[in-house]
């Protein structure tokens, strides 16, 4: 799991006791305009987010990885907050990962799932929420099929809310924690060339991971049978391939591969997975094809022998269960960094 | 130097605090009998480099090279919705067990006592070491929390409305401890070595 840290850290033994590391000790520059907070309120999606804000849930994502790590797994900066986790759509990575969070930073917790819940009865969105906000709570996670409802809800109460997957729209805590597994590679992704291969008309996470990449000053290019790729990409600069191997001919130093939904098979979007699989499907002859070093990631779940086989999912450019590891990090640094940003009037400089 | 602060006097320059730091380490290994069980253990941000300054005095002493960690107490403060900026948060670096050690806390300014409050609690969430020392460049008083140090640079008695602030020459250049009234705020200006030390 610690593969792609020691590219990176150098092994430090426990009795390193004298000087000489002093430069790591220096105070990491403060953004005199931001504090240390982020700019940002909520987190809604990827697109739009400065450079800075990225930066910061980064970093603080390393702090926390390393609090995953220890005896006891739990800090209490978010003691006496309440977290309410609402998924109106299926998951169980992304529920278990946020919930997770959300316990390791001392939160009280509340789950909601609407197929047990009063929406079954036909209560709005909005009714929902009011009543979730009446019993006093402060942050709302929110999955929905519909692309724009963690907006509506930033408009219909106070709380902080976090994305967590609209429809096709964003994922940004994915996109986060896939920007971090490379970031944590290499600490810079200025001219790294990530490839997206998949669904992307389709995905909230190849979003996500587009406009977050494309921050961080990355190369991006995204590949896929035709009717699933949105050529309008191609204006903000990411390069649009139809053909795997032309894709890769360029250069990757990350690929991630997109799960491949099996309810589209048969649509007219795409004939069949056999073919998919012949014509994108990532094996081992193309994973060599990749650039030395280079790191191979998939959101999960995994469709085996399908969009990735099983030889490169468990093979050693693999990243994907440290993108699990990440995604908990990034997302306690995530919920940690909005709630702390939030001044509470009145009791300001103290 | 301190364009922060007005009416600024200088209570401690590079060799007084090379001294205390020198009398620090002997009263930790007479203290504990040796330095045995003992671990150094820094808060950041300017506890780190006087962690290390201190065990490579006992080393120096005692023949015997200490371990050195970082402890980064951000998620541990008891202000983060009240506070108006949050110190960008660094990483705790502990490689060994605290388990049965005699952890020794060192800061630059012991004040109100909350940032030590919080380190203690960190170092909990580690383990459970046999006792926990702490270790201050300076005590300024004002304490809101029934915490005392057990090693103390200079003992300097402070208005509430005073700053000290502590140059180290890992960030400034140059050792200095220097007693002033923060000039008219104006939040740019103020010096990087402000932001960081919760007790200020």
């Amino acid at each position: 799991m610690t593969k792609t840290k020691t590219a990176d850290t150098p092994a430090e033994t426990p009795h390193q006791s004298v000087s000489g590391n002093a430069a790591q000790n220096r105070p990491a520059q403060t953004d005199s305009a931001t504090d240390g907070r982020l700019r940002i309120r909520h987190l809604l999606g990827l697109e739009g987010v400065c450079r800075e804000d990225i930066e910061r849930i980064l970093t603080t994502a390393e702090s926390f990885k390393e609090v995953l790590d220890r005896p006891i797994k739990k800090v209490p900066p978010l003691r006496g907050q309440t977290v309410v986790n609402l998924f109106y759509e299926p998951s169980t990575r992304t529920r278990i990962s946020f919930e997770l969070a959300e316990k390791r930073l001392s939160a009280d917790v509340v789950n909601f799932t609407a197929s047990t819940s009063s929406v079954t009865k036909g209560e709005s969105l909005r009714d929902t929420v009011k009543n979730i906000l009446a019993m006093r709570t402060d942050v709302i996670v929110i999955r929905h099929p519909s692309p724009g409802a963690p907006h509506f809800l930033t408009r219909a109460t106070d709380a902080i809310v976090l994305n967590a997957g609209d429809g096709s729209h964003e994922h940004p805590t994915q996109g986060l924690l896939d920007i971090y597994t490379i970031w944590e590679r290499w600490r810079d992704l200025r001219g790294k060339r990530v490839l997206i291969v998949g669904d992307v008309a389709h995905s909230r996470v190849a979003r996500s991971n587009i406009w977050g990449l494309l921050t961080m000053g990355a190369e991006v290019a995204i590949c896929g049978p035709a009717t699933l790729i949105p050529r309008s990409f191609s204006d903000y600069g990411v390069e649009v391939y139809t053909d795997i191997d032309k894709a890769l001919d360029r250069g990757v130093d990350a690929i991630n591969v997109l799960r491949i939904q099996r309810e589209r098979q048969g649509s007219a979007f795409l004939p069949s997975l056999r073919e998919y699989s012949r014509l994108f499907g990532i094996d081992s002859e193309r994973a060599r094809r990749l650039r030395p070093g280079a790191l191979v990631m998939h959101p999960g779940p995994m469709n085996r022998g399908v969009e990735i086989t099983s030889e490169v999912a468990d093979g050693a450019n693999s990243v994907i269960l440290d993108q699990v590891t990440n995604g908990l990090a990034v997302r306690m640094a995530a919920l940690y960094l909005l709630c702390g940003g939030q001044a509470t009037p009145g009791r300001e400089g103290e | 130097m301190k364009p922060g602060l007005t009416q600024a006097r200088v209570f401690m320059d590079s060799a007084a605090v090379r001294r205390a730091i020198e009398r620090i380490a002997h009263e930790i290994i007479e203290h504990n009998q040796g330095v045995e069980q003992v671990v150094v253990i820094g808060i950041r941000t300017r506890g780190a480099p006087l962690a290390e300054r201190i065990a490579e005095a006992i080393t120096r002493i005692e023949g015997q090279a200490v371990p050195v960690g970082y402890l980064d107490i951000s998620f541990y403060r008891d202000d983060i919705k009240a506070a108006m900026s949050q110190p960008v948060v660094q990483k705790t670096e502990i490689l060994f067990n605290v388990n049965g050690k005699a952890v020794v806390l060192v800061d630059d300014v012991l004040y109100t006592g909350r940032t030590i409050r919080a380190a203690m609690d960190a170092i909990m969430d580690l383990g459970r070491p046999r006792a926990i020392q702490l270790a201050v460049l300076v005590d300024r008083g004002h304490r809101e929390l029934p915490i005392r140090a057990d090693y103390v640079g200079k003992n300097l008695p402070t208005a509430e409305n005073e700053q000290v602030v502590v140059g180290l020459k890992e960030f400034d250049g140059t050792d200095s401890v220097t007693v002033g009234r923060p000039a008219p705020r104006r939040k740019e200006s103020l010096p990087a070595t402000l932001d960081f030390n919760l007790d200020q």
